[in-house]
This record gives structure tokens, C-alpha cells and sequence, in this order.
């Protein structure tokens, strides 16, 4: 039974990332029509918003220790962030240590800025063109995103640890009434999975009881009545790029303590972010958050290593076979709705 | 009416450039009177360098391609000369190898093994390379010693360390500098006995390709020869990202050891999990829980921050060894470029000045007389210590470092120690050993 439960909370946390990337993704192909194959590269971008803000608040000044000697054998030069020069080293680290969670403050509007940008300054010249198009420009944008961040950043993963009071695991299975000891688990990934719940009801909220939700989705289920109104939808439209560009990037903020960032990090959430939404159907916001939490929760199963006695591999191939499996029980998706993708 | 292309011009150059063509050197049929492929003819002799300079180990291969292009500079006189200055052997004179200038080329394995066989072949068939060296997989080190030796070049691996490079897969063509999985665990085993005592449970999460599975076969044999006991042994796909539902079974499974026989970004990401995880806070069959990284590389362990502190693994070659040959090499490499080197920087560096001088010894660049002066070849003064290259397999043989995570490190290029410097005897083996049983280095192959 523990096992089950820690396969339960490893599948919610894969699942929250999942359904956050395909959140923005949904968001994005529900309002424009563009399939953005660069979305992951948005996730990976937030992902160095936390190590950029990590860095700054490491910015350091250089003190010669004449007692030690560097690798070439001259005095040793000692980093001393100012952060600890100014509040004490105990005081600066762990104001340095909370750098993850404050990088959502620099994420959201780096991020929104990000998406807009990519709206207005590419992605727009694609919106009558074929899917096919739209899936290879946004693809090209993704690597010219990515070589741009390996060019700042390197190619090696980068430490960007949770802060110190949310490090470690809590006893969870004594919550639950099992013994001490049983079933512990990363604070830090309860910290993810609530605050992946934050962001999702977030934007359910605000396109559901504010006047802007309410058109953008009004334009959604038709942009040509919407436009009739004079109401500028193509101006609202690209807002909502730039709040999906922001969820998936403080998804990928929030994700550096589980996964050390690197350059590359984005390619490997895309497909399956991609799989998540076709299984959720197209368009659909709450097919893609359950999508992502079912196959997160699923993948997480087949990882066990009882399920992997009976089926080697399965774990590598399950997504896919659950996607062909709904696909050919329900060719639109868990949610998705008739006409989207069917012209 | 017909019209006639023909210009006077236009067959000149189509001759040409037919003629520049047949004039290349070729690899698989044979076009010119060379003995053996890609001969130097001229002023200089081109070498190739095969380093991933993208992708997911992209540092770990330019720090390679740094090393070697500093190998080429000693090589051809300039800089302070590093290990030429302590290397054993003093046939190499600055001049090049044999009086022509080293030059280079290099390509981009990606880390995958169709782009770095592509990438040598391109290197041998287009640009006349006539020793190709380099890598950080043992996926690709043993499909570009396979291409090497088909081809009729020499390949000098760098960073590999599944068994099989000089085991079932190993070519007469082919060399090994970098220590192996079962040398990691001849290594490990008497480190581990002290800290860990003899009764123990090891759980094993074990990257599912090549280097992955012999890193686990050899870590195996090491710890059940103490009496330990391995409990479970779970494959992970190779970029898994997430290693949390491979971890989470760790917990109940009655083990109080985890070994990561995982590298590069898996092991940063599955060794940060598990520690996330409070798998170290535990207490198991009475002991504290304890993680095992075999393998260790500085710039990965980097990326693991905090979490490596303690945790034991192992070593071809660390900057920290005192002797004469690492503090030329560690001085040469750091004045030039700032930082010490890594340790693919130093196999590869070591394996181009091996090369060099072999040939010289040799006398010739004819891939067989290398292969020739290269088999039981005994040398000292290059960082770890007296050095036999085996005739019966091609792999080096010297001491092996034993290194842990470091509690303080002062400076980013020392969080890890050198805890123990194995004497090689204790890393030796059979050549007809079972772990390296299957393969046949085969004949010498000169191309051509």
C-alpha cells in the first residue's frame, strides 16, 4: 500500500509539470490556432529565470586568503557573496538559498514579455498557414531559443537548490496513519503540486469571472462573431500568448530543485506535453489537466518494479500506449470537443 | 536543334575537379599507391578529434577538445611543453611527429553514434585524418572504434568506461586509456568495506546501455565479494529527467545502499532526487543510508551541488595528485585556459602525446607499426603513475582514484577529494576475464 501511495504522489508531481506545459500549450492552440512546438523551450527559459536570479543574488566581491593557494599554486581568490558581507554569512546564505521561489517574481514578467515577443515578431506571420509550418517554425525557435541559452549558460546541468527551510522530506505515511519511517517524501514536490493547483485554478479563474476571460473564450468558440462586436480579440489573443508563456514558465521555475536545469530540458517535456494534450483533446483546457495528472499518475506505475517484471519496458512506451488506447476509444480525446483539428 | 554545353572552360574545370577528386584520400577502396590510409605525404599530418560540442555532455567535450588542441601546441613546440617535460619516453622533440606539423579537425558527436561515425568518417574520408581520438559515451567509442577499424585509422578513446570498449567489443585498431567499470569496482570494494562494513544491502539503479550495464555487473561482483547483498537491480532509460518513481521503491525495499551506476545528467538529477528524498536522513537494518556513485567527472558532480557531499565513486585522474606529470599537465592547461582540467581532458591530452609517440617510436604512421610500438608499451611521468598498455586487450592499466564528495570545498573545482590512490595491481585482471570475455581484437587493419 505505501508504495502505491508514493507512485499516487510521484504521478501527481510528474502530472503537475505535465499539466502546466500542456495548460500553456491548450491555451495557445485554443486562441490562436498555433501549434507551438517551442512551448517547452518557454518552460526551459523559466528554468534559467531561477538560475539568472540564483546568480544575481550570488553576485560576489573577490578576497585574497593568503593562507591557501589555488590549483596554480598563487593565493587563493575567495567569492564572498555581498549578500553575506551585508546580513552575515548565516543571513546571506539563506537569503541566497530562497532564490528559486523569488525567481517567479522576475519569471512573470521576463516571460510574458518573452511571449510576446515571439507572437508579434513570428508567430503571428503563421496564423493562416498549415499546421506543418507552424510546427517546424516553432520547432527552429525552440533550438534558436536553446543554443542562445547554452551559449549563456553552458551545457552542464546547474545546481539550484529549494530553499532550506523546504529541503528534505517529510514522514507523510504518519499523516496517514501508517508508522514512522514508511513513506517519506520531498517537501519541495508537495510545494510543486500545490503550486501547480495555484497557477491552474488561477487561469481557470480569471478566464471564468473576469470580462476579459469571458471574451477570450467567447473568442475561442468564435473569433469572427467576437471581432463583428468590435472587440479587438487579436489584441487579447496575444495576452493570453503571453500568460501561457508565463505559466510555462513558472513551471520551469519552480521545477529546478527536482531537475537541475539544462539548455535541453524543454525538448524533453514537449512530446509528452504534446501527447498529454491530444489525450486531454485539443483545445480542451480541462482535458489537459487531467490528461497531464492521469498520465503522470500512469507513468508513475509503470515504473514500478512489479509492473516491470510483468511487462519489461513498460515504462518507457506507457504514455504512448495509453494515448493510442484513448485515441482509438475516443478519437477526440478525454474532452475534446467536435470541430477542433477536423476540417 | 540540340544545344551543346561544352565550353572549353567548362571541361577544364570539370576535369578538374574530377582529377581533385580522385587525387582524396579515400576509405573501404583503394585509389592511390599509399600503403596504408591516409599516409602524410606532405609538410603536416592531420589528426581528428571526435568530441560531443553539443548536447547534453558538450562541456565535458570541449573541455576535451581544450586538452587536445594543447596536446597539438606541445606537440608542435609551442607552450611550456607540459607532460612532454615529464613523460617517460623522450622521443617527442617539439618538432611534430616525425618532423611534420600537427594540424587538427575536429567534429561533433552529438553523443550519439550514427553523428560521431559520421563525423569520423567524414574526418578520415574528407580531411585525412589519420588518428582519431576523443568521446565521452561508450555507446560511441566502441561504434567509432568499429568504423576506426574498418576504416584502417587509429582510434585512441577517450572518456569510455564500459567494460566492453576493451572487452567483447575491443578492435586491434582501437585504444583505451580511461579505466573500466570493473576497475571502478576493484577500486571501490576495500573503500567500502572500511566505511560500510561487510553487511550490507545494495540497491542498484543502473542507466540501461552498455556503460550502464557493465558499471553494474562489476559493482555487483565488488560488493558481494565483501558479503554484501544486492537486494534489486532496476534499469532507467538513459535522460529519464525525473528518477523519482525509480526511487520511491528504494525506500521499503530493506536496502541501505543505493549505487547509481548513472552518469553525466542522470547521475546529477538521480543522485539530487534521492537525497531529496531523505534517503541519506535514514536509518536502515540498524546502519545510515548510504549512495554510491561509481563514476565520477568533475563538471558533472557540479551540477549534483551539495548532494555529492560524502558520497563515494572513482576516478581515472584528478588534478589534486601530486605527481610531476599532473602538475605540468594541471599547470600547462590552467595558465592557458583558467581552470583545471577535467578528466576526459586528460585522457584525451595524454592519448594524442601517446599516439605522437608511438608513431615515432614506430617510425612510421602505418596503423599496424603503431599498433605495434602502442601493444605492452610501459610508461611513467603521465599522472598515474608506471602505465602498461596490454597487448591482449589494449587497455591501460596505472592506479585508480578513489574520491568522495568534499564536506567543505574552498573553491568550484574541488568538491571532491581523493580519498585513496588504488595501486594498479589491485585493478589488474585477467585479459580472458569473464566480464571482458566474448571479443577478438582481430588483425591489424592499415586501410588503404
Amino acid at each position: 500500500m505505501d508504495a502505491i501511495i508514493l507512485q499516487i504522489l510521484n504521478g501527481l508531481d510528474k502530472g503537475s509539470a505535465y499539466a502546466l506545459i500542456a495548460l500553456g500549450l491548450t491555451l495557445i492552440f485554443g486562441t490562436l490556432g498555433v501549434v507551438n512546438f517551442a512551448h517547452g523551450a518557454l518552460f526551459m527559459i523559466g528554468a534559467f529565470c531561477a538560475v539568472t536570479v540564483q546568480r544575481l543574488m550570488q553576485l560576489s566581491h573577490t578576497e585574497i586568503d593568503e593562507s591557501r593557494t589555488d590549483f596554480l599554486g598563487n593565493p587563493l581568490q575567495v567569492e564572498v557573496p555581498y549578500l553575506e558581507s551585508w546580513f552575515g554569512p548565516e543571513l546571506g546564505q539563506a537569503l541566497i538559498s530562497w532564490s528559486v521561489p523569488l525567481a517567479i517574481l522576475l519569471a512573470i514578467p521576463v516571460m510574458m514579455l518573452v511571449g510576446w515577443i515571439m507572437e508579434r515578431g513570428l508567430i503571428q506571420h503563421f496564423y493562416k498557414r498549415p499546421h506543418a509550418d507552424q510546427i517546424l517554425v516553432t520547432f527552429g525557435l525552440a533550438i534558436v531559443l536553446q543554443e542562445i541559452i547554452r551559449q549563456f549558460y553552458g551545457a552542464n546541468p546547474i545546481p539550484t537548490p529549494a530553499p532550506d527551510a523546504l529541503r528534505g522530506s517529510v514522514d507523510f505515511g504518519v499523516w496517514l496513519g501508517f508508522g514512522p519511517g514508511v513513506i517519506f517524501y520531498p517537501v519541495w514536490r508537495f510545494v510543486y503540486f500545490l503550486f501547480s493547483l495555484l497557477i491552474i485554478g488561477g487561469v481557470f479563474a480569471f478566464l471564468q469571472f473576469t470580462t476579459f476571460g469571458m471574451v477570450v473564450r467567447a473568442g475561442m468558440a468564435d473569433r469572427e462573431t467576437v471581432g463583428l462586436l468590435g472587440i479587438d480579440i487579436d489584441k487579447r489573443f496575444t495576452l493570453m500568448f503571453g500568460i501561457a508563456a508565463a505559466v510555462a514558465g513558472l513551471a520551469g521555475v519552480m521545477y529546478t530543485p527536482i531537475l537541475s536545469p539544462n539548455y535541453h530540458m524543454g525538448m524533453d517535456f514537449l512530446v509528452l506535453s504534446f501527447v498529454v494534450v491530444v489525450v486531454g483533446g485539443m483545445g480542451s483546457l480541462p482535458g489537459a489537466v487531467l490528461s497531464g495528472f492521469l498520465l503522470g499518475i500512469v507513468q508513475s506505475f509503470a515504473s514500478m518494479n512489479e509492473v516491470k517484471a510483468i511487462l519489461p519496458g513498460i515504462d518507457q512506451i506507457i504514455i504512448y500506449l495509453v494515448a493510442i488506447i484513448i485515441l482509438l476509444t475516443r478519437p477526440r480525446g478525454l474532452l475534446g470537443r467536435r470541430g477542433v483539428m477536423e476540417e | 536543334m540540340t544545344t551543346r554545353n561544352f565550353t572549353r572552360r567548362g571541361v577544364m574545370k570539370s576535369t578538374a575537379v574530377t582529377a581533385g577528386g580522385l587525387a582524396l584520400p579515400t576509405i573501404f577502396t583503394g585509389s592511390s599507391a599509399a600503403a596504408f590510409t591516409n599516409e602524410p605525404t606532405g609538410s603536416t599530418v592531420t589528426l581528428g578529434f571526435n568530441v560531443p560540442q553539443t548536447g547534453a555532455y558538450a562541456e565535458e567535450g570541449l573541455d576535451e577538445l581544450r586538452a587536445q588542441q594543447l596536446a597539438v601546441e606541445h606537440l608542435n613546440g609551442e607552450g611550456d611543453g607540459g607532460m612532454l617535460n615529464t613523460f617517460s619516453s623522450k622521443v617527442l622533440d617539439g618538432t611534430g611527429i616525425m618532423g611534420k606539423r600537427v594540424e587538427f579537425v575536429t567534429g561533433d558527436t552529438q553523443t550519439k553514434s550514427d553523428v560521431a561515425r559520421a563525423t569520423a568518417q567524414s574526418m578520415i574520408q574528407k580531411d585525412g585524418a589519420v588518428m582519431i581520438n576523443g568521446g565521452s559515451s561508450s555507446g560511441v567509442a566502441i561504434a567509432v572504434q568499429g568504423l576506426c577499424q574498418e576504416a584502417g585509422v587509429i582510434f585512441m578513446a577517450g572518456l569510455t568506461h564500459s567494460n566492453d570498449t576493451t572487452g567483447k567489443d575491443k578492435k586491434r585498431n582501437g585504444f583505451r586509456h580511461f579505466f573500466n567499470g570493473y576497475m571502478s569496482g576493484a577500486a571501490l570494494g576495500p573503500v567500502l568495506e572500511q566505511a560500510y562494513g561487510n553487511e550490507r544491502r545494495a540497491y542498484h539503479l543502473t542507466a540501461d546501455y552498455t556503460w550502464g550495464w557493465t558499471q553494474e555487473e562489476s559493482m555487483i561482483a565488488a560488493t558481494e565479494a565483501l558479503g554484501w547483498e544486492t537486494v534489486e537491480t532496476v534499469l532507467t532509460p538513459v535522460g529519464a529527467g525525473d528518477f523519482s518513481s525509480y526511487i520511491a521503491p528504494v525506500m521499503n525495499s530493506g536496502a541501505d545502499v543505493l549505487i547509481l551506476n548513472h552518469y553525466g545528467g542522470d547521475m546529477v538529477n538521480s543522485l539530487t532526487q534521492a537525497v531529496q528524498f531523505g534517503l541519506r536522513d535514514r536509518q536502515v537494518n540498524g546502519n545510515n543510508f548510504e549512495i554510491i556513485v561509481p563514476l565520477y567527472s568533475e563538471l558533472m558532480a557540479a551540477g549534483a551541488g551539495e548532494a555529492i557531499k560524502g558520497v563515494y565513486g572513482s576516478m581515472n585522474w584528478n588534478w589534486q595528485l601530486q605527481d610531476e606529470g599532473t602538475a605540468a599537465f594541471t599547470r600547462s592547461f590552467g595558465e592557458k585556459y583558467g581552470f583545471p582540467p577535467s578528466g576526459s581532458a586528460h585522457t584525451c591530452y595524454v592519448q594524442t602525446l601517446l599516439y605522437a609517440d608511438a608513431v615515432t617510436r614506430a617510425g612510421s604512421f602505418n596503423p599496424c607499426a603503431v599498433v605495434e610500438a602502442l601493444e605492452g608499451f610501459e610508461f611513467d611521468g603521465m599522472g598515474n603513475g608506471p602505465t602498461l598498455y596490454r597487448a591482449e586487450d589494449h587497455q591501460c592499466f596505472k592506479d585508480v582514484l578513489v574520491m568522495k564528495g568534499a564536506e567543505n570545498p574552498t573553491t568550484p573545482f574541488d568538491n571532491l577529494e581523493i580519498v585513496e590512490v588504488t595501486p594498479v595491481e589491485q585493478v589488474m585482471y585477467e585479459p580472458d576475464h569473464p566480464m571482458f570475455a566474448g571479443g577478438d581484437l582481430g588483425e591489424c587493419n592499415p586501410g588503404e
